[in-house]
């Protein structure tokens, strides 16, 4: 290791050239999602590409811009505007192999693919993320799956439930988070906001009682979030259901019922099923004790517990912070500064702060938006700069609205491909109100 | 700030009644707080008291599903020895801050 670097110069990184291919270090990232594209461009640029050598892994030739789900029920996006090739926002340097990820063998510093190969590595990232599975909850995924009851947060449930909302005759339509941990946790409420707009908008809303029923004790987590939320659905005519944890949904009597025997009928159940991390990290017994397949992850430097040169970002995670796009754009520019430091042994100087920020549709063309990080929760003010804005945190507006759909150029453009956002990697309190005038 | 007074000890608390130093505990007090949530403490009870308590020295990020896969109860066990919400209820019984809903 030390042979290879010559000089640290600021931020370059000076090394010896021309290594022989089967000398160069290997860089190994699992997952070509959100996380995984961006760590790729961004090391790409940030490493000597005549010394590592950076593979990335996934099973999927497609990527999917998973924000862009909610919107599809509603006929706002078409499902072809959230589907591009993964190559597309890979750089030709790095390697693209279409495989599943069968077992993380961490002593022996390689990953074994379903098809045999075995990746040596150097340094690993586990970009893996985090998926739906309805199977964790008894009877969601029976008889009436996809018949009356959907999910929004994949591509087949959301395209599926586009197709029934078109017919539909209105009834009792209930939203359930089936966990407390789940990916974009304010994408229910969005669902919910847009379904009271779409059902007007239709002339429709007197026909269908809409209710919002959640494992939480309120609308979110956070309390001054939960507090606008909370008024908004009260605003709106939807009910809440709060402290409802769903032990199984009865197909026959089309109703849902929770662990201390409460029950809520449905016509129409949209559900957030339990969200897993992978099953390789289970295989690779790499997860976390409650059984959701995430990894035990230092919240600052985004270094796995378990291995030094293992690291893991985005969904993968079980650090306290949200399962959301921005959590793992904020991550990145974080865990690039720390495999710098790692390859030349230097301590980690980038620390994540937990920083998210969320665009919430509220229906009708407006949106609200939270900012907030591991220790200070979302407050008003202006967004991404103070006075100017030209966003509002924690307040209903259009700017909002067009900030969200102008968020998907953003993302194919120059999120995924690591360009620099007009954001700052850690939460800034600049623009924000600590007491609500 | 608020205050529990047992036994002639000033215990502080947040204002949601869950203990600021989670070193104030004692299993008499966690008695006297739930008798105050209408439950009598069970050896049952203690050992999630004292399970949960053990995961937050830890630092293990705690959540309904984890209490569920511990091996003491499931979660409809849980629910009974803590109606309505036991995460919530049993973390302020075992003298340890509120449970950050992951979001």
């Amino acid at each position: 290791m030390s042979t290879i670097i010559t000089q640290v110069v600021g931020r370059e990184y000076l090394y010896c050239t021309n290594q022989p291919e089967n000398q160069m270090k290997k860089l190994v990232i699992l997952g070509a999602g959100t996380a995984g594209t961006m760590m790729a461009n961004k090391l790409y640029r940030n490493l000597n590409q005549d010394v590592w050598e950076i593979t990335i892994v996934d099973k999927d030739e497609n990527h999917y811009y998973q924000p862009g789900f909610l919107f599809i029920p509603f006929g706002i996006y078409q499902p072809e505007e959230v589907i591009r090739p993964k190559r597309e926002f890979l750089p030709k340097g790095v390697k693209f192999l279409i495989d599943n990820v069968q077992k993380i063998e961490g002593e022996q510093n390689q990953v074994v693919l379903a098809s045999g190969t075995v990746l040596p590595y150097d340094i690993l990232v586990v970009a893996t993320g985090a998926v739906p599975v309805p199977e964790e909850t008894e009877g969601l995924k029976g008889k009436l799956w996809y018949k009356d009851i959907f999910d929004f947060y994949s591509y087949e449930g959301t395209t599926r439930l586009a197709k029934k909302l078109e017919n539909w005759q209105g009834g009792k339509l209930v939203i359930n988070l089936a966990e407390t941990l789940i990916k974009c946790p304010v994408a229910p409420l969005e669902f919910t906001f847009l379904a009271d707009a779409y059902f007007t908008e239709k002339g429709m809303r007197d026909k269908v009682e809409i209710s919002y029923v959640t494992p939480l004790s309120g609308a979110f987590t956070k309390p001054k979030a939960t507090a606008m939320l909370s008024k908004l659905l009260e605003e709106k005519q939807i009910q809440v259901v709060p402290d409802f944890y769903v032990q199984m949904v009865d197909n026959d009597r089309k109703v849902l019922i929770s662990y201390d025997g409460q029950e809520v009928p449905f016509d129409l159940l949209v559900s957030v099923p339990v969200n897993k991390g992978d099953a390789v990290i289970k295989a690779s017994n790499l997860g976390d004790e409650d059984g959701l397949n995430f990894v035990p992850t230092d919240k600052h430097t985004l270094q796995s517990k378990k291995f030094e040169n293992m690291f893991v970002i985005g969904d993968a995670t079980n650090v306290p912070a949200s399962k959301a796009g921005s959590v793992a754009h904020f991550e990145a520019e974080i865990l690039t500064e720390n495999i710098l430091s790692y390859i030349i042994s230097e301590p980690f100087r980038a620390k994540f702060d937990g920083h998210s920020n969320c665009f919430i549709e509220t229906g009708h063309g407006k949106a609200t938006l939270i900012d907030f990080n591991y220790d200070t929760e979302p407050l008003p003010g202006k967004f991404p700069f103070a006075v100017v804005g030209p966003m509002d945190l924690l307040k209903v507006t259009r700017a909002n609205h067009l900030g969200k759909l102008a968020f998907k150029w953003v993302y194919w453009h120059m999120l995924l491909t690591g360009k620099k956002l007009p954001v700052s990697t850690n939460m800034s309190m600049a623009g924000k109100q600590l007491e609500t005038a | 700030m608020e205050t529990l007074t047992y036994n002639g000890t000033q215990i502080e608390v947040n204002a949601e009644g869950y203990l600021k130093d989670m070193n104030q505990w004692t299993p008499e007090l966690a008695r006297e707080m739930a008798s105050q949530e209408n439950i009598e403490l069970t050896d049952k009870h203690f050992e999630v008291l004292n399970w949960l308590r053990a995961k937050q020295k830890e630092g293990t990020p705690l959540s309904i599903r984890k209490v569920g896969n511990s091996g003491l109860v499931d979660i409809k066990q849980f629910y009974q020895l803590f109606p309505g919400g036991p995460l919530k209820i049993s973390s302020k019984l075992a003298g340890i801050p509120k449970p950050a809903s992951c979001i």
